[in-house]
């Protein structure tokens, strides 16, 4: 008994051991954030004044005003176009069985493991011919491309664990097509969905590259792109960049927070499954 | 007439039934067809965006092209130049020996934290679960700045080895020659292991608590429960971390871009740093291209390495 107690002591050492190594970092740079602004800080100390002032002058050098609002123009048509277009492929993938269904499940399936650098070089070219460089479009519509193998995935994988009782009882009940998805599967697929829009939100709030490429204009980057470049401005001013930092993971953080459940059952059964 | 028409032709009857059949199966045919119309929306975006391009890299590939002037063909050059000049295979070996931090270690620690948080550990799972997964949602962006700070010369963690007595060793770790990589991929285990655990407890769940009884009525200790019954019972699960982290690693481009840039003196270069840099900075499209495709295909190469090896241990 007392080896056990010794064990599960053991254990709760070693995870706030981890814990910490995990929280750590972000302690250090909330402090930092608090610090005078353009002053030296060294590892952990607690400011002598707290200059909460730095979070609003880090939002206006950083041009974070600009920055927010197109990570959530880009977000917030990514994440609705993803989840059309994938529940809609997946119904018809999974359920209407459309005609080389098998097939093209395969070629969205192996887009899970293209790179993003495989693709970037052209799209830009490709796109800057059609005047879709420094347009939110552009950004939105590879994006959308981009997360698509995912959500296909994912909700074919869904519709097809479904009973397929209920799908027959809708259709002798006269349902066509469209309003079996509405009417039946929709009411039931809240969870599924859910995920998924929380999964594409982060992937789209945290992309970079494709950000970076495509929005040669500053004005137009999101905010993790907008941070890429500020670390080179002001690599010097630590402080600034912490509250930086620390406003461009703040919405995602809040998701985290909010969504817990739908991250966890998402990664674990989306990956799994793949 | 009429009634002799209707009774004799028996066999056309039987042909008309066959013809029920497929009246039967036409409208599941339409149906099928129709569900092309549901399947367009995705089929549109994916092949314009991301197939097509994967494709058109593939070709700029064989081209010297500054991205302005008229290119002109190379053939396999742009390859040749990729196994001959050293910054560029260079930054291949860098790739891999980040798989080593990013995929290796992270999936042994993610067994360590599932064998920590699993049995009778109740009180407190929650927390640590969603605690050390944290990493996981941040971008790396983000991630890469904070750990800037921390490998500075004044940073924390300089100033942790100065506390346990190791103040000799400190330096900005970044920027030093020799440990710049390990350094760079040490951020990396820290990103991965909470999505490695996470994909562990999620296996571990499912595995049949009668085979820990069984292993407890044979004596097994908790030790070895562990090895003979949850790491066979998740290898599914560590099969697909090792595929997304080592993707993770190969592909890995934020993190270089914000804390190293590749430097010092090249020591942290990857293939995606070099893609961006050649593409975009230097215009050397068609070998920007053809390291694209390199890294792509290491990628798939080690996916299905990966996969195989994990079907012939099952």
């Amino acid at each position: 008994m007392r080896t056990q107690t010794a064990g599960m002591s053991m254990r709760y050492l070693v995870l706030t051991v981890m814990t910490l190594m995990v929280l750590l970092p972000f302690a250090s740079i909330v402090l930092a954030a608090l610090h005078a602004s353009g002053s030296t800080v060294s590892g952990m100390r607690l400011p002598e004044n707290w200059h909460w002032e730095n979070f609003a002058l880090a939002w206006n050098e950083g041009g974070y005003s600009a920055l927010m609002r197109s990570s959530f123009i880009i977000s917030g048509a990514v994440v609705p176009l993803v989840v059309l277009c994938a529940t809609l492929a997946g119904y018809a993938l999974a359920i209407l069985k459309a005609w080389g269904g098998r097939q093209v499940g395969i070629i969205f399936v192996l887009g899970l493991t293209l790179p993003v650098e495989l693709i970037v070089i052209a799209l830009y070219y490709n796109l800057s011919n059609v005047g879709l460089t420094n347009n939110y479009l552009g950004v939105i519509f590879a994006e959308v491309a981009l997360f698509l193998p995912f959500g296909v995935y994912w909700m074919q994988s869904h519709f097809s664990s479904l009973p397929g009782e209920l799908v027959e009882a809708g259709r002798i009940d006269g349902a066509r097509d469209l309003s079996v998805l509405t009417r039946v599967l929709l009411p039931i697929s809240w969870p599924a969905i859910t995920t998924l829009a929380v999964l594409v939100f982060m992937w789209s709030w945290n992309q970079f590259l494709l950000v970076i490429v495509l929005m040669q204009d500053p004005e137009m980057r999101t905010a993790p792109g907008g941070l890429g470049f500020f670390v080179g401005q002001y690599s010097t001013n630590i402080p600034l960049l912490s509250a930086a930092t620390i406003i461009t993971i703040a919405p995602i953080v809040l998701v985290y927070i909010i969504f817990q459940r739908n991250f966890v059952s998402g990664l674990t059964q989306g990956a799994v499954k793949g | 007439m009429a009634d002799i028409t209707q009774v004799s032709p028996a066999p056309r009857e039987r042909s008309r039934g066959a013809g029920l059949g497929t009246g039967r199966r036409r409208p599941l045919n339409r149906r099928a067809a129709k569900a092309w119309l549901y399947l367009l929306p995705a089929v549109i975006f994916y092949a314009s965006f991301a197939i097509w391009p994967a494709l058109n890299t593939f070709y700029l590939s064989f081209l010297n092209w500054d991205g302005v002037q008229p290119p002109s063909w190379a053939g396999l050059g742009n390859y040749v130049q990729i196994v001959q000049d050293p910054a560029l295979y260079n930054s291949v070996l860098n790739a891999l020996l980040l798989i080593v931090f990013f995929s290796f270690i992270p999936v042994c620690m993610g067994l360590l934290m599932t064998a920590l948080l699993m049995g009778r550990m109740r009180r407190g799972m929650a927390f640590f679960r969603t605690v050390l997964f944290l990493p996981q949602v941040l971008p790396l962006v983000a991630v890469g700045v904070t750990w800037r700070w921390l490998y500075n010369e004044t940073g924390l963690f300089n100033q942790f080895l100065e506390l346990i007595g190791l103040g000799g060793i400190t330096r900005a770790w970044l920027g030093d020659y020799d440990l710049a990589l390990i350094a760079l991929g040490f951020i990396g285990t820290w990103t991965m292991s909470g999505l490695c655990m996470l994909l562990f407890l999620s296996g571990a769940q499912k595995i049949d608590p009668a085979l820990y009884e069984a292993a407890t009525l044979d004596g097994a200790g908790a030790f070895r429960q562990f090895r003979s019954v949850t790491v066979p019972g998740v290898r599914r699960e560590i099969t697909i971390a090792g595929v997304i982290t080592t993707i993770a690693a190969l592909a890995s481009f934020d993190l270089v871009f914000v804390t190293t840039n590749g430097g010092p003196a090249d020591q942290t270069t990857v293939p995606a740093l070099l893609v961006y840099r050649l593409a975009f900075n230097e215009g050397d499209i068609g070998t920007a291209s053809a390291l694209a495709i390199t890294l792509t295909a290491l990628v798939i190469g080690f996916v299905t390495l990966i996969r195989r090896l994990a079907r012939e241990n099952a």
